[in-house]
């Protein structure tokens, strides 16, 4: 098998090719270092239908994460994970599909926006999602990832007013990632009106891919915000299987259902 | 450009001092800190306003605190000390200065909820108050081992109405606190209001929070003038957790000759051990790791146990117009002795910090013999009564 590090294919061309061919993006989480053998999973969930994965950088003081997130960095801290562990075991991954790495401000500013992006470029990952790097901070940041070839995702969120929507799909990269509910993230039951509204606002406002996330529990949820945008992402759903032991191919389980409920979604092409 | 013209003064937009302070939040929370940025602007240039809360610390909160003449430890010393009592103020500290100031400001903005996050429960303590006093909804989250440690002031929050949220994520103390209390605000944003308890958080808050605390070191230069014949001290000192009562201190004094001192706590000096890192919305020097993970602070204080420090202390120890020293746990609780001893005064633990430097620097290069030094003693000593107890056993 050849390696394919270099060979991961860019974050945004891979999702509008999705797109194109009518299909709706599935991006599960993974935090790194949540279990030993996390790297697997993360091989697991690529081989059961997910487009692109994201990984969750472990953060002492992450902000934005509900309960289960929070757990799952707590314990990753607790076995020793870093940053630079994390992505020296993410350069050894065997993949066909774009990584994008979630992180916090304060593990980008330790080693400087280059460095880090310099970093992310070498392990073979696409994107980065700076969950507590708004757009009026993140110009420093913006620059150092595209000079390393990194695309930047940056969220909006229901609060977000529509000339911000504009500016935040403008400058960021690799596909715009709408909150689904103003809150942390976190499995929820139902989504709200505001997330198909904020799915309609932000397609409206651009020609980005437009996936939606935080509160998608399973199959229904990521149909019910799938058929407003142009996937999901899915994290606690994910990490709290695998903090309650679930192996690898357990938690592919939930991706597999979670592809097939999104397959079966019909929608008139894009024009 | 003059340094007392960058520093304490309104950041701008964007938030900055110097290079530290901006605003690290999730865009969810944009929209609440810019309308809070508008709100507060349009609240400090409205003179009805300002007299509102003047008058509201007048006849609620016991402003204008005095400064006392420290006789007994200023002839022991050979300096003259003098102490602006903060611990006179109602509810016990500084504190109430802030959450009147805010509270008010959430009150013209429509909220009808304050979220709090407290670490010994002062800043909770003075959130439920002046929750009690307006009408306002009160939620504190306080880290679970702190609930256990302060139980107590967790009974006198409820009794004064709020609603206590123990906190079971990491190290269980102020830094979680503070991190869920950002949670909740996220969910609610628009009803509800942050009521952060020091000078940090996103912009706004370092530089609002700080012009709430201005008033202490606005009385305390006219009372100085009175006082002292050379009209201003030679040093003004006070103690830094996050540094609301010193910035509030120093914005009285930057524009005079005297040295601004702060004091840190050893086990938690982010100024003195830290490096530029960002947490909870803002820049500024932090204690971490390797890694950059943040690292838990220990202090005989709880209200000095924060990782951080407000963005424009970073920047006054950047530009030199400030020194920032660090006072360790035995020489604070001597400090607590020596103070009530001659004085006559219980001091809070974090205020003894301060106390602590004024011991160790009298007669020294750092503070000659016949200089003249103003204490803000930024709280009163009762909530530790039961911890020092056990200390000096």
């Amino acid at each position: 098998m050849t390696t394919v590090t270099l060979g991961r294919p860019p974050l945004e061309r891979h999702l509008r090719d999705h797109r194109d061919q009518g299909r709706k993006a599935l991006v599960p989480y993974v935090t790194a270092g949540v279990t030993p053998g996390w790297t697997g999973l993360v091989e697991a969930l690529a081989d059961a239908g997910a487009d692109a994965i994201e990984i969750g950088l472990p953060y002492s003081d992450p902000m934005l994460e509900g309960t289960t997130i929070q757990e799952a960095s707590q314990r990753a801290l607790d076995q020793g994970m870093t940053t630079d562990r994390a992505l020296a075991a993410v350069a050894e991954l065997d993949l066909n599909v774009p990584l994008v790495v979630m992180t916090y401000s304060n593990l980008i500013r330790h080693r400087g926006a280059g460095v880090f992006c310099e970093r992310l470029a070498s392990a073979g990952v696409s994107g980065l999602i700076p969950v507590d790097t708004p757009l009026d901070e993140a110009t420093p940041l913006l620059a150092a990832a595209r000079s390393h070839g990194i695309e930047t995702v940056l969220i909006v969120a229901p609060s977000t007013p529509p000339d911000r929507i504009e500016a935040i799909a403008d400058q960021g990269s690799g596909f715009v990632y709408a909150s689904t509910v103003m809150g942390t993230t976190g499995e929820r039951t139902t989504l709200g009106d505001q997330a198909a509204d904020l799915a309609t606002r932000v397609r409206a406002a651009t020609d980005r891919p437009v996936l939606m996330g935080f509160g998608i529990s399973g199959p229904q949820t990521a149909a019910q915000a799938a058929r407003h945008a142009d996937g999901v992402i899915m994290g606690a759903a994910v990490m709290r299987r695998v903090l309650a032991g679930e192996s690898a191919n357990e938690v592919a389980g939930l991706v597999r259902e979670v592809r097939t409920a999104l397959d079966a979604i019909i929608e008139p092409r894009w024009p | 450009m003059t340094q007392t013209a960058s520093v304490l003064a309104d950041p701008g937009a964007d938030g900055r001092f110097g290079a530290f302070g901006g605003r690290y939040v999730p865009e969810a929370l944009i929209p609440a800190c810019r309308s809070l940025e508008r709100e507060f602007r349009s609240a400090w240039s409205d003179s009805a306003f300002r007299e509102h809360l003047t008058r509201t610390l007048a006849v609620y909160a016991g402003r204008p605190t005095p400064v006392t003449p420290a006789a007994r430890l200023s002839a022991e010393l050979g300096v003259t000390v003098l102490l602006k009592r903060e611990d006179l103020a109602h509810t016990g500290s500084h504190k109430i200065n802030n959450v009147l100031g805010q509270a008010l400001l959430a009150q013209r903005r429509g909220c009808t909820t304050l979220l709090a996050e407290t670490g010994a429960g002062q800043h909770g303590v003075a959130t439920a108050t002046v929750g009690a006093l307006l009408g306002l909804d009160v939620t504190v989250f306080m880290g679970a081992k702190d609930v256990e440690r302060q139980a107590l002031n967790v009974f006198r929050m409820e009794l004064l109405g709020a609603k206590v949220v123990p906190v079971t994520s990491g190290s269980q103390t102020l830094a979680d606190a503070t991190s869920e209390a950002f949670r909740h605000w996220v969910g609610q944003s628009e009803t509800a209001h942050y009521c952060i308890g020091s000078v940090m958080g996103p912009h706004p808050y370092p530089w609002m929070v700080r012009e709430f605390q201005r008033v202490i070191g606005e009385e305390a230069r006219g009372q100085c003038a009175q006082l002292l014949p050379a009209g201003i001290p030679d040093v003004v000192v006070a103690c830094v957790g996050g540094g609301s009562n010193a910035a509030g201190t120093f914005a009285g004094f930057v524009g005079t000759s005297a040295r601004l001192v702060g004091v840190e706590a050893a086990g938690g000096a982010s100024i003195g051990n830290g490096s530029p890192g960002i947490l909870h919305g803002f820049e500024s020097y932090l204690l971490q790791n390797d890694d950059g993970q943040v690292l838990e602070a220990h202090s005989v204080s709880a209200g000095l146990d924060y990782p951080g420090v407000g963005p424009e202390h970073a920047h006054l120890a950047d530009s030199g117009r400030a020194t920032y020293v660090s006072a360790d746990d035995d020489e604070v609780l001597a400090a607590m002795v020596k103070l009530a001893r001659t004085e006559g005064i219980l001091g809070a633990l974090e205020s003894c910090h301060a106390v602590a430097w004024v011991l160790r620097a009298a007669g020294t290069d750092e503070l000659p013999t016949s200089s003249t030094v103003l204490v803000t003693l930024s709280g009163r000593g009762d909530k530790d009564a039961a911890q020092v107890r056990e200390l000096l056993k």
